[in-house]
């Protein structure tokens, strides 16, 4: 009687244990994803005045920016919408925008010149990388949360007590970050 | 072996060092108490009371290993003190001053990595300080994530480029995630509380109270005298050796931080190829930072004494450097970048 009592109590110990680890990871996916947010916030905000600084002098870019801008539009549309995949995708198709831009701008000695331009530049690398490193720890915290709720024993009850394995930030299939890239090497 | 199976194993062999090192201090603890004040772990012994005719548990000795337990109080009293007020003074020692938003093109780079690496690794972001020195050098310092800084010289600023400065931020931001400085905190309070208690026994003049005090008492202790006298002197020989011992096994401590903050900072920026060029340049820069104490040693990215000692990958040289010889840490990075294939040697 005592033994079973005993064990009844383990595993109402280990039950409690398991859904406070795991509700305590569900919020740091959740924060994790707002980080995310925010920086995409930032870089929205931190288009308009690039493209405004950088116009004069790559005018013969004016393909690129136009494609930058309406991908940005078509990102914060998305945002105001709040589908996950939408969102992933509008944003993918405004990173490569961006960094087709970025590429394109070291062709151009008097932009790096430039101190506002310049200043302008190192804030997008920022961004940017503020996006990928906030992305790939949602993506860490997310790896954790799933393989907590499906390793054995807890695969079980993780359902059961109402937890659900979150989705990565992955690229969407028809992403064109996924696109090959194509160089070419002809002389 | 891949980022996470380097950290894993970095990780063990820490504890295992901190095993043999909280052993290593509590034989030469509790042998002091056992040599000098009498403390026996089994107390109560009986003996003979010739007074009233019957066996009555008469206490032989202390029953608290006092000296033991003093020491480490002492021992961490000073390194728990250093660990506060550790980082103001580091800060004022080296003249750092803070890195503003608006001093430059690289202070603002500085700052932006700084909070780059912040979001990578799911912290606060730290306090980012500038030491004014032209050697290539950087650090970290704080007692927990929340409140912790990374200073960098003024010649890495310099020298480095955008990436190579976010390999050097993430690994100062992996000391400062790895709760490294609280880990050398310990080997630290441990490392004081040996020297305490082999003072002591150096200067005591009741060498060899024990022993002598065994074979006087005679019946409780019948035949222990030679055997208690060898232990005793084995015990000297380690109390003589303790001192650069416990040092040996701190510095060995503080090389596998080393090797766990490259790994874990290569898990950061997932670039370990721009920490291998940042260190290479760092390993360039031969001068010492003078800007920078050596009781901060542990927590820079090189040692700040230059690569005297560093370069010279003898036995002896290894045994007792803060940081791994660069070759190695270079060679374990590349192993990470799939760049070299020996995992063998890139273990100590």
């Amino acid at each position: 009687m005592i033994i079973f009592a005993i064990v009844l109590l383990l595993l109402a110990a280990w039950l409690i244990f398991t859904f406070n680890g795991l509700v305590g990871l569900r919020n740091q996916v959740a924060n994790a994803f707002r980080q995310i947010d925010v920086q995409l916030k930032r870089r929205h905000d931190l288009i308009p005045n690039l493209v405004e600084s950088v116009k004069g002098e790559m005018k013969f870019e004016r393909e690129t920016l136009e494609r930058v801008i309406q991908a940005r539009t078509a990102a914060v549309a998305a945002g105001q919408g709040g589908n996950m995949n939408e969102i992933m995708a509008k944003e993918g198709a405004l990173t490569q925008a961006l960094g087709k831009l970025i590429a394109l701008s070291e062709n151009y000695p008097n932009l790096k010149a430039n101190e506002s331009v310049k200043t302008l530049m190192e804030e997008l690398t920022h961004t940017e990388n503020q996006i990928s490193f906030a992305r790939q720890f949602y993506n860490d915290i997310v790896t954790k949360f799933n393989t907590k709720q499906q390793v054995f024993p807890t695969n079980m009850f993780a359902a059961l007590l109402g937890f659900s394995p979150a989705t990565l930030w992955e690229l969407p299939a028809d992403s064109p970050e996924r696109e090959n890239v194509k160089v070419n090497l002809s002389i | 072996m891949n980022i996470y199976e380097q950290q894993a194993s970095n990780r063990r062999m820490t504890a295992a060092i901190m095993v043999v090192f909280i052993g290593f201090f509590l034989l030469i603890g509790l042998g002091f108490d056992f040599f000098y004040l009498g403390y026996s772990p089994f107390p109560t012994e009986a003996s003979y009371n010739p007074d009233g005719g019957f066996y009555q548990p008469v206490r032989s000795g202390l029953p608290v290993p006092i000296g033991t337990i003093i020491a480490l109080l002492i021992g961490g009293g000073m390194a728990a003190n250093s660990l506060v007020n550790g980082p103001r003074m580091v800060l004022r020692s080296t003249m750092a001053r803070r890195a503003l938003p608006d001093g430059g093109d690289k202070e603002r780079q500085f700052l932006n990595v700084v909070s780059e690496m912040a979001t990578a690794a799911g912290l606060p972001a730290p306090a980012a300080y500038i030491v004014p020195d032209p050697d290539l050098n950087a650090f970290a310092t704080g007692m927990s994530p929340g409140n912790s800084v990374i200073a960098v010289t003024q010649g890495l600023l310099d020298n480095l480029n955008r990436e190579e400065l976010q390999g050097v931020v993430a690994h100062e931001m992996s000391h400062i995630r790895n709760y490294d400085m609280r880990v050398m905190t310990v080997c630290a309070a441990l490392m004081g509380a040996i020297a305490l208690i082999s003072d002591f026994a150096g200067r005591t003049s009741r060498v060899g109270g024990r022993t002598s005090g065994g074979s006087s008492s005679g019946s409780s202790r019948k035949g222990g005298g030679g055997a208690a006298l060898l232990l005793f002197v084995v015990w000297i020989l380690l109390v003589i050796l303790a001192p650069i011992i416990s040092r040996m096994l701190a510095m060995a401590i503080s090389r596998e931080r080393e090797y766990l903050a490259d790994a874990s900072g290569a898990e950061l920026t997932r670039n370990p190829k721009a920490l291998i060029s940042a260190l290479e340049k760092i390993r360039a820069a031969v001068m010492p930072t003078r800007a920078i104490n050596n009781g901060v040693a542990h927590m820079c990215i090189t040692d700040p004494r230059g690569s005297l000692v560093e370069e010279k990958t003898g036995f002896i040289a290894d045994l007792l450097a803060t940081h791994p010889p660069m070759e190695k840490r270079i060679l374990a990075l590349k192993v990470m970048a799939y760049q070299a294939d020996k995992p063998a040697a890139a273990r100590i």
